[in-house]
């Protein structure tokens, strides 16, 4: 799941903001399929940012985010070349992370 | 001056406390599976405790949602010292949808996408120097997100 993530990192004024895409099914496990038979949930459960070993975002998820989450979020202290990493891990153990050079 | 050492002090001890506060909060902020099992607003709000409404916190939602599967909500709470934020959409399934930590140095600052089953109101909580706020704002819902 390498490319799971679509990052983009830019800075302006001393603040970075981060725009992240993953690509995730989030199953809600409230579904039905076409036979009548209940979808799994299969959601991220907790995503994390990272700039070196300074943790710049972490957050708790639930079913309720979007399929294909998007996450936005700033930050400062940081400059531009250095990298930021953002991981998920869903319900079913999955990971998936992407790094980003800030622009 | 007495009065003015002291103010000093103070300043000093809440600057040494705000240094310290972020760290230890970010070690301490771990899923809630009462606030995320929780089946109603009232048991999420209850899970995460008492909290008051304010107006310091700005929540961008949609007035209309065409489609409930994707709706855009951003907040940012202009309330200091903020180190945790909470999307809760009152008619959902399970109506907290995602917690934030806020570390020192990333802004009081979150956006995402959530799905909204049914026209509900949107809430924003945060947590700021161990006390709780909200905002809300109702989104109307064309299409619920939650179907299937």
């Amino acid at each position: 799941m390498a490319a799971s993530i679509r990052i983009r990192a830019k800075l302006s004024d001393g603040i970075t903001e981060v725009k992240a895409l993953m690509r995730h099914p989030m199953e809600t496990g409230q579904r039905k399929d076409s036979s009548g038979q209940t979808i799994p949930a299969h959601y991220i459960t907790e995503v994390s940012a990272t700039v070196g070993e300074r943790v710049v975002m972490r957050s708790f998820w639930g079913a309720a985010v979007s399929q294909n989450p998007f996450l936005g979020f700033r930050f400062s202290g940081a400059k531009a070349g250095d990298a930021v990493e953002v991981k998920w891990l869903d319900n079913k153990g999955e990971s998936g992370s992407g790094t980003a050079k800030i622009a | 001056m007495n009065s003015k050492r002291r103010g000093f002090l103070k300043m000093a001890v809440a600057g040494l406390g705000l240094a310290i506060l972020p760290l230890r909060l970010l070690a301490d902020f771990v899923r809630s599976e009462k606030a995320f099992g929780a089946t109603a607003a009232e048991g999420a709000f209850a899970a995460l405790g008492p909290m008051q409404d304010s107006a310091d916190i700005i929540l961008e939602t949609p007035d209309i949602a065409e489609n409930g599967a994707v709706v855009p909500v951003a907040a940012t709470s202009n309330i200091p010292g903020t180190t945790r934020m909470y999307f809760v959409i009152e008619k959902n399934p399970n109506p907290l949808a995602a917690a934030f930590a806020i570390p020192e140095g990333t802004e009081a600052f979150v956006q995402t996408r959530v799905k909204v089953a049914q026209t509900s109101t949107i809430y924003a909580v945060v947590e700021a120097g161990g006390k709780l706020y909200r905002a809300g704002r109702e989104t109307k819902v064309t299409l619920g997100g939650c179907g299937g």
